[in-house]
């Protein structure tokens, strides 16, 4: 003690120096060979993920814009697609409407669901069974769309008719129910059909949301004399609330640029029905999936034109997402 | 309302392990009553089968009888929601509802109940507030998230929340464990002023804070790992802090053990 005592006394500290650049690199943690190669790769994939992104738009963009230009219609709101004719007429307004329509009519039939099975695997079954349930979720989420796209057209839409029917018996007069007797190829069964291909995602990142609510939010929950159920709404619920929102978005952007699927169950045509149960109407993916093939160079451009406007709807869908979760953050489960 | 609790041959398991056994005890209303003993002894679980919460564990299975003035919390046809509300709980870290706002926290078991008039739920509110000593420090944020509180607050939030729906009995699991001294000092003070109206039962490592605050001390202690844990004695705290009746006891205050 008396040595260090003496020592110190005889060196006062040095005033602080300002860092070498060998100091700030030391600092930053790229001085040994391992730190500088990771350092290295991990900013090179980043900035190759702009390059790439970047790429893309600025093609994407290029080749659109060639093709608006010489559109003799409203890019937004005429209803049909002839780029072979001269001049041009073509417009997304069809597909806009099928697309959202379609999307909308998935989540609304996937969400409750997927959110009760998510419910009844994390808080409900017993263990034995919960484990084979989710493994069965799991395998139909690796299906391929165009495996459901069969199914769809082979089995759903020839088995629709009775529901068709029941629908527009009770709520024909609605006019968004009314049927006349048309195949089923039309947006409510595409709908049901996107609804059974999104279900899995969904269903599986709610259970995983709702698997980590906090136990001490649920007992504290369940010693103020809550049943099960009410436990779910107090407790689990309002944690998971970003969670399924977040999931809800990842199966919206599968219905939004589901392609296969729609192509092989939809009855295309550039109209708008105002009855979801009536043949007709078309989405973006399944639009350029039927037309690419035979496009000419200009076909093709305008096939891409109308692939960026369903790109700017998933980024508006993605940001309002965000803002409803933003909205409240302080109120998530992440500030418990 | 407070009511007596009269617990006899008590056993608890976890699947096959048995956790506590056959524990005997009488709790007057309207006296605070510590449980001390080292770790693993099953103080925590004990305390837990007295609102049927050791049950919701998985495996959670109860011997024996719990008596609440004339009830048997766990004879036949008892409805364990309707004895969690009359049994209120504290837990040993604060856990109000991240969700919720601090006025919804409190009015979360009435909600739950339902049995309160609409224009007495500000009423009942405040008064549990107040009763929780944090009224006046939150009076001017009743809409804001509990999370936000300090965690002293959020703890006495958490005793609001359980009083507002009057319960018989109040069971506190460790409540100042998570938190400085200032805020124990706090919840200690609130303790003591509890007891007028509930039966206090609280689980603590502190055994000053027992010494402090309860009236009678039960010392719990198990004879190695993998042994049940059972309780050694039961008396008034004075006694059981000068000259307990079982060694194990004075051992285990006098630190030579535990």
């Amino acid at each position: 003690m008396d040595i260090t005592t003496k020592n110190s006394d005889a060196n006062p500290p040095a005033a602080p120096q300002p860092p070498t650049a060998e100091e700030k690199r030391a600092a930053r943690g790229a001085t040994r060979l391992g730190d500088r190669v990771f350092l290295g790769l991990s900013r090179g994939s980043g900035i190759l993920l702009l390059v790439v992104m970047a790429a893309i738009a600025i093609f994407l963009t290029y080749r659109a814009a060639i093709a608006i230009s010489k559109d003799e219609g409203n890019f937004l709101t005429t209803f049909e697609w002839n780029t072979n004719a001269t001049p041009p007429v073509f417009g997304v307004a069809v597909l806009a409407f099928g697309t959202v329509i379609s999307s909308i009519i998935a989540m609304v039939i996937a969400v409750p669901v997927a959110v009760a099975i998510a419910l009844f695997l994390t808080h409900y079954a017993p263990r034995k069974l919960s484990g084979p349930i989710a493994y069965v979720i799991d395998l139909l989420a690796a299906v391929p769309s165009i495996v459901y796209g069969l199914w769809g057209a082979l089995i759903l839409v020839p088995n629709m008719k009775g529901l068709f029917g029941w629908l527009n018996d009770y709520f024909g007069w609605t006019g968004i129910f009314s049927w006349q007797e048309g195949a089923p190829r039309s947006m409510l069964t595409v709908g049901i059909l996107l609804a059974i291909m999104i279900l899995p995602v969904i269903t599986n990142v709610s259970r995983e949301v709702f698997r980590q609510t906090p136990r001490m939010n649920e007992e504290a929950a369940l010693a103020l004399g809550a049943t099960r159920w009410e436990v779910i709404r107090m407790a689990v619920l309002p944690f998971g609330r970003s969670g399924v929102i977040s999931a809800s978005m990842l199966g919206l952007g599968r219905a939004l640029g589901e392609t296969m699927a729609v192509a092989t169950v939809l009855s295309p045509s550039f109209l708008i029905q105002t009855s979801l149960l009536d043949p007709g109407g078309g989405t973006f993916a399944q639009n350029i999936a039927a037309k690419f093939g035979e496009a000419t160079e200009y076909g093709r451009d305008a096939l891409i034109a109308s692939g960026l406007v369903l790109f700017v709807i998933t980024l508006v869908v993605n940001g309002a997402a965000r803002a409803i979760i933003a909205r409240r953050a302080e109120y998530s489960g992440a500030n418990a | 309302m407070s009511k007596r609790i009269d617990v006899s041959g008590l056993s608890a398991y976890y699947g096959s392990f048995r956790a506590i056994e056959d524990i005997s005890m009488t709790v007057e209303p309207r006296t605070v009553t510590a449980f001390i003993g080292p770790s693993g002894c099953g103080k925590s679980t004990f305390l837990r089968t007295l609102n049927r919460m050791h049950e919701v564990t998985p495996g959670g299975r109860v011997e024996g009888k719990v008596m609440l003035d004339e009830e048997n919390l766990y004879g036949t046809g008892v409805d364990p929601v309707a004895v969690r509300r009359e049994v209120g709980m504290v837990f040993q870290r604060p856990n109000p509802f991240p969700t919720m706002s601090v006025y919804d926290n409190v009015a979360a078991g009435l909600r739950l109940s339902g049995s309160y008039k609409k224009s007495e739920l500000g009423d009942i509110v405040e008064k549990s507030l107040k009763g929780a000593n944090l009224w006046n420090e939150v009076k001017d944020r009743l809409n804001k998230p509990g999370s936000g509180l300090s965690g002293g607050q959020q703890q006495r939030l958490c005793i609001a929340r359980a009083i507002a729906v009057e319960p018989k009995v109040l069971l506190m699991d460790e409540p100042c464990s998570a938190l400085d001294p200032i805020s124990t000092l706090a919840i200690e003070d609130l303790i003591g002023e509890l007891k007028e109206r509930f039966t206090i039962v609280i689980v603590t490592h502190n055994m000053q804070q027992a010494a402090r605050v309860s009236d009678k001390t039960a010392f719990f202690n198990l004879a190695a790992v993998g042994q049940p844990g059972k309780l050694i004695e039961i008396d008034d705290t004075e006694r059981i802090f000068s000259n307990p009746s079982v060694q194990a006891t004075e051992d285990y205050i006098s630190g030579r053990f535990g």
